[in-house]
């Protein structure tokens, strides 16, 4: 798995609630059986118009967005299917970091297998990255994961609370099936107490 | 302090207590998985992880696979046109047979949707850890399992170790007491309780259902109850076992051979008197009316008997605005009767309501009546044998009569992956699970109903309250 150090990225905000997983990868893309190339139908029904040409009102289409790698948006994101599609596509954009005031549970776990950092800040620290965001032009936040802050060069920083397994394996990068494997003597000794 | 074994547990704790493998402080537990099910659109990549890392599947016997998202419900003996959809199926195919993975496959009886065909094989039992990659496996909860959706790393994770690293969450007990009025159904239930508790209500905890409804409640039943428990963001839902469940279980195909061993060890598994939750929340069943939802997400739900309601109605300013978003994408005011929404499509089936129980609710309403000329409608049995044992009682020949299309298991238009899609600015009727903007095919409007409201739409052409229906 790729590791999360530190980034520091264009920041896109997203004022929308309970932006739902069928959003941000519709499932006619769901068919593909690899794992790369989701990116370029990332929230394809919000991002074109029915002629296939892009929506020019949607977030990620404005011109300030472009190279954007920090989604900023609101509760409850992620909601709805497993897919792990969503989390592939956000990072074959470009994605590394989202940051809302809520997060459904799979996505978020879902993040973590593939070296996206999902960061969970209250409705008011997001309100305040929202007014920032809409602030300065070109606006951009650094997540350092090793020193677990998100700041900006406007004076905003904030504390990260990322449970700390969690920040253990995304810095180096673990293998969770390595990691489990190392305890195969366990998992042998329980399917043989529970044959 | 630890709570020892002694210490009245929920059902949730024995079951997770009876499966840690491994745990540590503040790490995630390595939580041993009973059973796995796998179906084509999120399993590929798990199978090219183990191929290209040169792992094998640890426990083949624990996983079963079925082809249901994909799948054409038209005439099997036809070639499947989607050529993407057709890999996908083929590679299932292939993985299983490489792996040597148990697969119900297209021609199979038995093949259906992974969450109807779980139970009606026997495979889902009490105090089993159930996982799928899919989000809908919390309806296997319904057994008193603990059953939830996982990423595809995490299928790629079972299949190798057949453990999974989780944090435990937190318990929600949800307790509705008294007795459902007549014509109000579990989907009934379930959406006024997502409504009420909204779509992150349930984030971070596993649900258990109890109160005397719940306990009152078919198996069939219970399943649609716990199927829609993602909905409000919780990952499972369950239902202790009791009678109805052993019942249920008794007689199918791949239930343990001493089923009345099973069924002591199973008697263990109800919570213990005493025991606590870490939040638990009540409601009286007699509040419960027919629910029809209004919006883009399962919380946004209101009454038969009431009006679509306007951005003004809600309190935050985010609220509002995503109220607003909704109406715009469902091509509503705001203060509409909902009985005066005007239907072009209903869809009866999914893993929510396609399994028998629904579709005799559903014929039972349809029986003498005629599909309005503005709606077309059809009907999707969860599984193989659904799809039979509806045949066998006469229900498809009801369903025909009254004009609806009857079709073969599978999705369907749960998710229009296949074929079976609404056209832009379609307004549906759905008994599926979710109402998501484009979930049954891109700019189509759904609303989310009991099987029963499904098939009265359908006659009459709009919504109609249920309770009124002749
Ligand atoms: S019926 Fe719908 S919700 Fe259920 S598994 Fe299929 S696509 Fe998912």
């Amino acid at each position: 798995m790729k590791a999360f150090t530190t980034h520091t990225g264009l920041v896109v905000a997203m004022d929308r609630a309970n932006v739902d997983t069928d959003q941000i990868i519709p499932k006619q893309f769901l068919k593909r059986i690899e794992r790369t190339g989701f990116g370029e139908f990332l929230f394809w029904d919000w991002a074109k118009l029915d002629d296939g040409s892009p929506n020019p009102d949607f977030e990620l289409n404005k011109p300030e967005a472009t190279g954007a790698s920090v989604l900023l948006a609101r509760r409850n994101f992620g909601c709805g299917s497993s897919r792990e599609h969503a989390p592939w596509a956000l990072e074959d954009f470009g994605f590394r970091v989202i940051l809302a005031p809520s997060f459904a549970d799979i996505f978020y776990n879902n993040c973590f297998k593939n070296g996206m950092l999902p960061i969970q800040l209250s409705e008011e620290q997001i309100d305040e990255l929202f007014h920032r965001a809409a602030q300065h032009a070109g606006y951009e936040l650094t997540a350092d994961l090793e020193a677990c802050t998100l700041s900006d060069t406007h004076g905003f920083s904030t504390e990260l609370e990322v449970q700390p397994f969690r920040r253990h394996c995304l810095l180096n990068g673990l293998d969770d099936i390595g990691l489990t494997f190392e305890h195969e003597d366990k998992i042998s000794a329980y399917e043989a107490a529970h044959a | 302090m630890t709570a020892s074994t002694d210490s009245p547990r929920t059902l949730f704790q024995k079951i997770w207590d009876n499966h840690i493998v491994h745990s540590e402080e503040g790490r995630q537990s390595i939580l041993y998985v009973d059973l796995q099910l796998v179906h084509e659109v999120t399993s590929a990549q798990a199978f090219e992880g183990l191929r290209l890392a040169g792992r094998r599947v640890r426990r083949a016997e624990r996983t079963i696979a079925t082809a249901d998202h994909n799948v054409p419900t038209s005439d099997r003996s036809l070639p499947i046109l989607d050529q993407i959809s057709k890999q996908q199926i083929d590679t299932l195919r292939d993985n299983c047979k490489e792996f040597g993975i148990k697969h119900y496959d297209l021609n199979d009886p038995n093949q259906g949707i992974v969450h109807v065909i779980g139970p009606e094989l026997g495979y889902t039992q009490p105090g089993m850890t159930i996982v799928c990659g899919d989000s809908h496996t919390s309806t296997h909860g319904a057994f008193g399992s603990l059953a939830f959706g996982i990423g595809t790393s995490e299928v790629e994770h079972v299949l190798a170790t057949q453990t999974l690293l989780q944090f435990k969450p937190k318990t929600l007990e949800l307790r509705v007491d008294g007795e459902l009025r007549p014509h109000v159904t579990a989907k009934d239930m379930i959406l006024y309780l997502i409504g009420q508790i909204t779509t992150d209500g349930g984030t971070g905890y596993c649900v258990e259902y109890t109160g005397e409804v719940v306990r009152g409640l078919s198996m069939e039943n219970r399943m649609t109850v716990c199927n829609m428990s993602i909905e409000a963001g919780a990952r499972a839902g369950m239902i202790a076992p009791d009678e109805t469940t052993y019942e249920y279980l008794r007689g199918r195909q791949f239930v343990p051979q001493d089923f009345d061993a099973a069924v002591k060890r199973w008697k263990q598994l109800p919570s213990d008197a005493g025991a606590t939750y870490d939040k638990s929340l009540t409601f009286a069943a007699a509040d419960i009316a027919p629910q029809v939802t209004w919006g883009t997400n399962p919380g946004l739900v209101v009454s038969v008997d009431g009006k679509v309601p306007t951005p003004g109605d809600f309190e935050d300013a985010t609220e509002q605005k995503t109220a607003a978003g909704a109406l715009d994408y469902m091509g509503l005011q705001g203060g509409e009767p909902i009985t005066d929404l005007k239907l072009d499509r209903v869809f009866i089936g999914s893993c929510t309501n396609g399994r028998i129980e629904d579709l005799r609710e559903a014929a039972a309403v349809a029986k003498g009546h005629k599909v309005s000329d503005r709606v077309s409608a059809m009907v999707v049995p969860g599984s193989g044998q659904v799809k039979q044992q509806a045949e066998a009682e006469g229900l498809d020949s009801i369903f025909k009569e009254a004009g609806f299309d009857w079709r073969e298991a599978g999705c369907s238009m749960c998710l229009a992956m296949n074929p079976d899609k609404l056209e832009p600015g379609e307004r549906c009727a759905s008994t599926s699970n979710r109402n998501f903007e484009g979930r049954q095919g891109k700019g189509g409007r759904t609303h989310l109903v009991s099987p029963a409201m499904a098939a009265a739409a359908a006659g009459a052409g709009h919504f109609v309250d249920i309770r009124d229906w002749k």
